[in-house]
Parts: structure tokens; sequence; C-alpha cells
């Protein structure tokens, strides 16, 4: 998954953001069965799927919205709610299980002080769990955006989101 | 770099096709010596293309940048290596190699021709530095990964260099549909997607169809949670599956096609665009393919996370746009598939065998492998070997030359316990059958499955039980819905699995589990709660013990299921009070210097103290 192309912690651009969408919608107008493509555009857009996107979908597309949110809730890809900005995913394939993917999801559970799924206050870090990221062989492995950690212990969980928090302007949380 | 686009751009018949190829290897950089640096998901990961960009710097410092060509590869095997990299002139293979070491292996081997010990394989107590000498690299067979570690990817001269678009000129000035059809049958290859359905049979059935309009599809949903086979050939030599669905297009006579990629994967999808982008450029996609007067286009579908849309039918839907839910079958896809059409789908590594397979024939092909299964295999080597990674063995070669001789046997220090082929729909080989011939049928009577090709080892600390917990888990979340027994009976019998694993087990569990199996596996629709049980159904008949020292005994032997087990530090702690700061609930007690205690009634068992102590003062029972 790529980094949204717009941090999701603020509403600011959102509109300016919902007229690159129209164009892009528009552009997929005679692909069939674009509804995926379009939601996957909208997804790395806004970072996840704002209702204000799905009613342009709908507008636009001439789909019914009650199989847009059929599409949206089906797949794991979508998410209707905003990420953080880092979105910590930690392998739960095989060879990452077999090797001690379950403790070092428990020490991101324990370090974050958030659940599987949920996001941290400052908007930061979102939780979540994936299924192979097809690198087995360095496992275990968890993705913090589209940087990969590879061999990763539960000790060493601390280390790595400090580097993170580290990297942040102070401000994240006052954007106005 | 030699601009081949002003050399001859479209490429309109075959002759071309040749001439191009001759240019090309007469060309300098083509003979130039090579360093080849791998660039597969699993090396960038691990840092190569910094490693490139410093040798690239020693090079032209040297100056020897016009001598010396770097090639950045696919994956070139032994990702647990990485990043690694191989000295064209006299095959050296370097392992774990960082920036700082260009300088070294640029004054001392290139120049110098004196090889840098310290980055070399070791086998035993020896050092081994040429590739074709190193047991990971010796006791393969690269068929179908050919290519992969010798061109790079992102560049479609390299794969023309290799023989790449001859099958399809083959095709389209030699052979009628019919006959390469027959070709493919002649092969026996199988299809490689899990399921080995004879190729052939499923091309001729489409191709019979009247209909004007078909579809071919190539699955790269690659879904199996341990499996990165498909990921590393579309990293590695995307032309191959491209050429593949040309050839598989003209077979049926479809003039669209479409692959599906999974969403996890984004380089592979970036170097396939590359692929269609190029070939577009140089006439072998597109109108008049090569002049022969046959059309063919191809579109990228990305998946949006969700494994049931491997599966064929929900695939089709989830590129019409739809949720993606499975159908019956009948009506199958070589009759009414994608929009209804007649539809061929293929896995990536069925198509990546097909331009091999007619440039060299069908019975040529049918040479390798066992009676009822021909050609290589590629596996996905996992979990605790020494070299894991990707490796393409002849089918039928047996499991414990792929654990022992190439992946060099257990990397813990422990025993193996078992193999875990096929994944969630597969099953696990246990010592005493190490030498199964992995083949189809050898595979299926010890209640596992080839599957598509993920093979993760396991040794004595893995709790066979929870690994069953795991893959229904993994199946119960995935499971679409739609069906009653597989969206029901699945949750039920990871309900049943949990209370196991939880130490609240019962014997009549066991027998509870072992019906519902039966059930989920008869009555479900598609292959995903069809073949549910398989996981719990194999570690029960090899692992049986265990399941009843769970809930007999409420012992974990191996100390995985969490309710079952206990922490206990021991007179090694010197009291230097780590495992009491990061313990999350202070169920460790005692003052510095002294040795410390665990409360375990508050203890949670996360073990976060296990794994900090320095001391191994801390076990866990
Ligand atoms: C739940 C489920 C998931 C599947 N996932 C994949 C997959 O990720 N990749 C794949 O090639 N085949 C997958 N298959 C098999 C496909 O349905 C189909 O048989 C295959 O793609 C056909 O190609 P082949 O004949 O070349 O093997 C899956 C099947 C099921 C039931
Ligand atoms: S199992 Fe974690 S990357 Fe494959």
């Amino acid at each position: 998954m790529s980094t949204p192309e717009k941090c999701a912690c603020g509403n600011d651009d959102e509109d300016g953001l919902i007229e690159r969408l129209e164009e892009i919608i528009s552009s997929y107008k005679e692909t069939p069965g674009a509804l995926i493509p379009v939601l996957q555009a909208t997804q790395s857009l806004f970072g996840y799927i704002p209702q204000k996107a799905i009613l342009k979908i709908s507008e636009i597309l001439n789909e019914p919205l009650s199989s847009i949110f059929g599409v949206i809730t089906f797949y794991s890809f979508f998410s209707l709610k905003p990420r953080g900005k880092y979105l910590i995913r930690v392998c739960m394939g095989t060879a990452c299980y077999v090797q001690g993917a379950n403790e070092v999801l428990t020490a991101l559970q324990q370090q974050l002080e958030i659940k599987v799924g949920e996001t941290t206050p400052d908007k930061l870090f979102t939780l979540d769990i994936g299924r192979c990221f097809g690198a087995c062989g360095l496992a275990p492995i968890i993705m913090v955006n589209d940087d990969v950690h590879q061999f990763v212990k539960s000790s060493a969980v601390a280390k790595i989101i400090k580097n993170y928090r580290l990297h942040e302007p102070k401000t994240v949380e006052v954007q106005s | 770099m030699m601009d081949l686009n002003k050399l001859m751009c479209p490429i309109k018949s075959s002759s071309e096709l040749l001439a191009l190829h001759q240019t090309i290897i007469d060309s300098k950089e083509f003979k130039s010596d090579k360093i080849y640096i791998c660039a597969g998901g699993g090396c960038i990961a691990s840092g190569s293309m910094k490693v490139k960009d410093a040798i690239a710097a020693q090079l032209e410092q040297a100056q020897l940048n016009d001598k010396i060509s770097i090639v950045e590869t696919g994956c070139l095997g032994p990702c647990a290596l990485g990043p690694v990299m191989i000295i064209g002139k006299d095959e050296t293979f370097y392992q774990n190699v960082k920036p700082k070491d260009a300088h070294e292996i640029v004054e001392q081997h290139i120049k110098g021709d004196t090889i840098v010990e310290r980055l070399i394989h070791p086998v035993g107590e020896k050092k081994v530095a040429k590739r074709s000498d190193i047991p990971f690299f010796k006791n393969q067979k690269k068929d179908v990964l050919r290519n992969c570690g010798k061109i790079n990817p992102t560049k479609i001269a390299d794969y023309i260099s290799f023989g790449g678009y001859q099958a399809l000129s083959k095709v389209l000035t030699e052979m009628t549909s019919e006959k390469v059809v027959s070709e493919v049958t002649i092969s026996g290859l199988r299809g490689r997607g899990g399921a080995g359905f004879p190729t052939g049979v499923k091309w001729g059935y489409a191709s019979k169809s009247k209909d004007p309009i078909k579809y071919i599809l190539c699955n790269a949903d690659e879904g199996d949670p341990g499996a990165f086979m498909d990921r590393s050939i579309l990293e590695g030599d995307p032309h191959s599956v491209l050429e593949g669905m040309i050839i598989g297009a003209y077979a049926i006579g479809s003039s669209q096609g479409y692959i599906y990629v999974r969403a996890e994967y984004p380089l592979a999808v970036e170097r396939f665009q590359i692929a269609i982008d190029q070939a577009r450029e140089f006439g072998l996609l597109g109108e008049n393919i090569l002049g022969s007067g046959f059309n063919f286009d191809l579109e990228i579908r990305k998946g949006s996370g969700a494994f049931v849309c491997g599966e064929e039918t929900a695939l089709m839907v989830s590129i019409e746009g739809k949720r993606g839910e499975p159908r019956p079958r009948p009506p199958f896809p070589a009759e009414k598939g994608l929009w209804n059409k007649p539809t061929v789908l293929n896995n990536v590594e069925t198509f990546s065998n097909i331009p091999q397979l007619i440039l060299e024939g069908g019975e040529h092909y049918a040479k390798t492998g066992t009676d009822k299964s021909k050609g290589t295999k590629i596996f996905a080597l996992a979990g605790t070997v020494k070299v894991s990674g990707l490796v393409e063995v002849a089918v039928g070669t047996p499991l414990r030359e792929l654990v022992f001789d190439i992946g060099g046997g257990i990397s813990t220090g422990k025993k193996y316990k078992a193999a875990q082929i096929g994944g969630p729909s597969g099953g696990c080989i246990p010592e005493q059958h190490l030498d199964v011939p992995l083949d189809y049928e050898s595979l299926n009577s010890l209640g596992a499955i080839m599957g598509s090709g993920g093979l993760i080892v396991m040794d004595e600390s893995s709790c066979m039980v929870d690994v069953a917990r795991f893959f229904m888990e993994f199946v119960q979340e995935e499971s679409c819905g739609k069906c009653t027994p597989c969206r029901e009976g699945t949750a039920r019998m990871l309900d049943l699995l949990n209370k196991i694993c939880d130490g609240n087990g019962e014997m009549s569990d066991l027998d509870e589990l072992e019906k519902l199996s039966g059930t989920v596996k008869n009555a479900s629709l598609c292959g995903l709660g069809q073949t549910a049980p398989n996981p719990f159904q194999s570690t029960f008949r090899y692992f049986k013990e265990e399941y009843i020292e769970h809930i007999r005994d409420k012992k974990c032997r191996t100390a995985v299921c969490k309710s079952l087990i206990k922490f206990e530090i021991l007179d090694a702690c010197n009291g230097c009070q780590s495992c009491k700061k990061v313990c999350p609930v202070e169920a460790i007690l005692g003052d510095k210097k002294q040795q410390h205690i665990i409360n375990t009634d508050l203890c949670i068992r996360c073990g976060l103290c296990l794994s900090t102590c320095k001391f191994d003062a801390i076990i866990k029972y």
C-alpha cells in the first residue's frame, strides 16, 4: 500500500482533493469494472474513503450507494475511518507467525497503547495486521507505510516507534 | 546504455526480432563484464540499492564503469542472506554486503582478482565462493527462473537477449492455435496455482468456444500467507509471464487479458506495468503483433486485500468491480467467465512456464518431473531453515533435499518437526515422511497438497495445535460469508481450537472437530471452505498426542499456548531490573541486585521480560 498523498490528520485540504478525485473518476468512466480501481485511487488520495468521496463516485459512475458500501466493506484494503500518518502492519503470515510475530504484535500494542485497527490519539500511528508481505525469508516482518523492517524482535519495537516519533515535527496535532 | 528504441521500434516481423536479438548480443554492453546485484523485494528491504550505488561510485572512481556494468536483477534466491550479489567473471557469490564493502570489492576483487573472503558463504567449516558450488544453488533446477538473476527485469532488451519473445514469434509464424494447445497438452504442464489442473485441457475447452469475445486472465493474487513465488517471478522476469499470456491468448483466441495482482505487491505491479509498456512500444503487444495480424492487449487490476479473490470465480467478479464472492460451478469459466464470456485463468508460474515449453517442445518439457507431474516447481522456502528463499526443483524432488541440502537444515540448532506445505488449504509433513517426493499425488496421499509452493519449515519450538488454530483463524477471517458451512463451520472449529489452546478443551471437542471437518469439506461452495479443515486434519493425524496433552494435561510442550505456560526467573538473575521495567503489569518484584520473582497471578504472559533479559535468567515452560 502506498503512503497517502495527504496526511489524514486534518480535514484541511480534503475539498481540494475532491476536485482531483472528480477528475480521476471521470477518467475511468469508460473502463469496465471501474469501481474498485476508483476506490483504490480514493484510498490512496485521502488515506481512507470519506463519505463525500462515496457520494461523488456514486454520482459520476452511476452506482447505487449500497453497492459501493458493499464493496468497501468487503475488501480489507479500504477503510472508512481516517488512519494515522504511519500505518504499522505486522505480518501475521505463516513464516512470520512461527518466528514470533505474535510477540511483536503484543509489544506494539503495549507500546502504542492501542489495539489492532485503532489509531493513537495523536493520529500518528494506526496498528493493523497483514497476511504475508512476500518477504518471508526475512521473518518476522513489520511494515510502516512502505518501509520494511525485517527480523524484528519484540524488544526492538520501542526503538522503531521512537525513531518515527523523533522525525516528527512537534506540531502534528495542532494543524488547523 | 544502448538506446534500443532508436534501433528498431516497433518490431514488425519475426525476422526483425531476430535481427534485434543479434544487435543486442553483439553490443559492447552485452559482452562487458557484469556485476549482478539482487533487486528482489527481500534484498531491497535489506538495503541492496545502497550497495548498488556504492559499487557504482567505486567503479566510476576506478574508471571501470564503461568496462563493467551493474545488472539489477530479480530475486537471486537466498533472501535471508541479503543483500546478495554475484561477480560475473568468476561467479563469486557475496552475501550480507554493506555499502562500506564496495571499496574492497572493487579494489581487491575486480581490480586485484582476489576474493573478499569475509563476504563469501560458509558451508560447514568451509567457505565457498563460487555460486555453482554452493549447495543452495547447486541442487536446484532453474528452468522457469532461468532469467531471474541474469537480467534486469525493467529492460526488455535483456529479456530479448536471452531468447525472449522467440516463442511468441514461433507461435505466430509457424503454429496454429490447435498446435499450441496440443503442445501444451503433450507437455503435461499442470496449473501451478494449487489445484494442478492440466493447462492444455483448460486451454482446449476455451479454444473450442465460438464466442468472438474471450478473456485470458493471470492470477497473481498469491494469497497463501508464506508464499512469494509469484511475486518473485513478476519482479524478476515479468516479460516471461507476459509472453506466456500472449501465447495463451493466441491459443484460445482472446484479444483482451487482465492480470490480477495482490495489493501488497507494489513493486510487482510497477515492474509488470513497465513490461507492458515496453512490449507495446516494441510491437509485441497491441494490434498486429509482429505483423501477424493477431491483436491482444492487457491491463493490470490490483487486488484489495481479500484472500478469497484468488479463487477463480471470485477473482472474475472482483475484476467486474463487485464484492469478490465465489459462485457455484458449472458453468465453468471456460464457458462463462468474466462478463459471462469464455475465460481462461492461469497462475503466474503456469504462464511463466509457457515460452520455454513452446521453444523446446512439449515432449522435451515432459522429460522433467514424475509420471503424472511434469516440469519444475518453485517453492518459497521459509521458516526455521538456514538459507530461506526462492528455490526451483524438478517436480518429485524429495522434501528432505529441499530442507537439508538446499535449505541447509534447521537454523536454530533444534530438530526438524514438520513442514507446512500448501498454506491454509494444505497440511504438515512430519519427520517420518521427509522423503516424500514433492508431486501432486504423493503429497495428497499424506494429507497435504502441493499448493502454490509456500513451504514453511518448523522446528520443535512450534506447537502444532497452535498452527492448526492459526490457519483456522486465517480462513475464518477470510471466509466471504456467502455459504453457511464455511462461514459457521470454520467459526465453530476456531472456537474449539481456541478452547483447546486456552486450556479449556475436552476430549469430546476432538470428535466434534473431526465431524465438523467432514461437513465443512463436503458442503462448502468453493475451495476455501472445501480445504479449510486440512491444516487441522493433518496436524491431528500426525501430532494427536499434542492435542491430547493440551486437553488432558493442560500442557503445551512447546510453551507457545499462552494460557498453558509459566515464566520463571532463575538463579542467574543479577537483579539488573530491566525485566521489572518492561513488565507492563508490574508482575515482577525484587530489589536492585537481588534475584527477582514473577507473580504468576498478575503475569499476562506477554514474554517481554524474556526477550529483554540479557543474562538468560528467565525461562518459560
Ligand atoms: C480460496 C482460494 C484461493 C486461491 N488463491 C489463489 C492464488 O492466490 N493464486 C493462484 O494462482 N490460484 C489461487 N487459487 C486457485 C485458483 O482458483 C485457480 O485454480 C488457479 O488460479 C488456476 O490457475 P492454474 O490452473 O494455472 O493453477 C485459489 C483457490 C481458492 C479456492
Ligand atoms: S509470512 Fe510474513 S512476509 Fe510472508
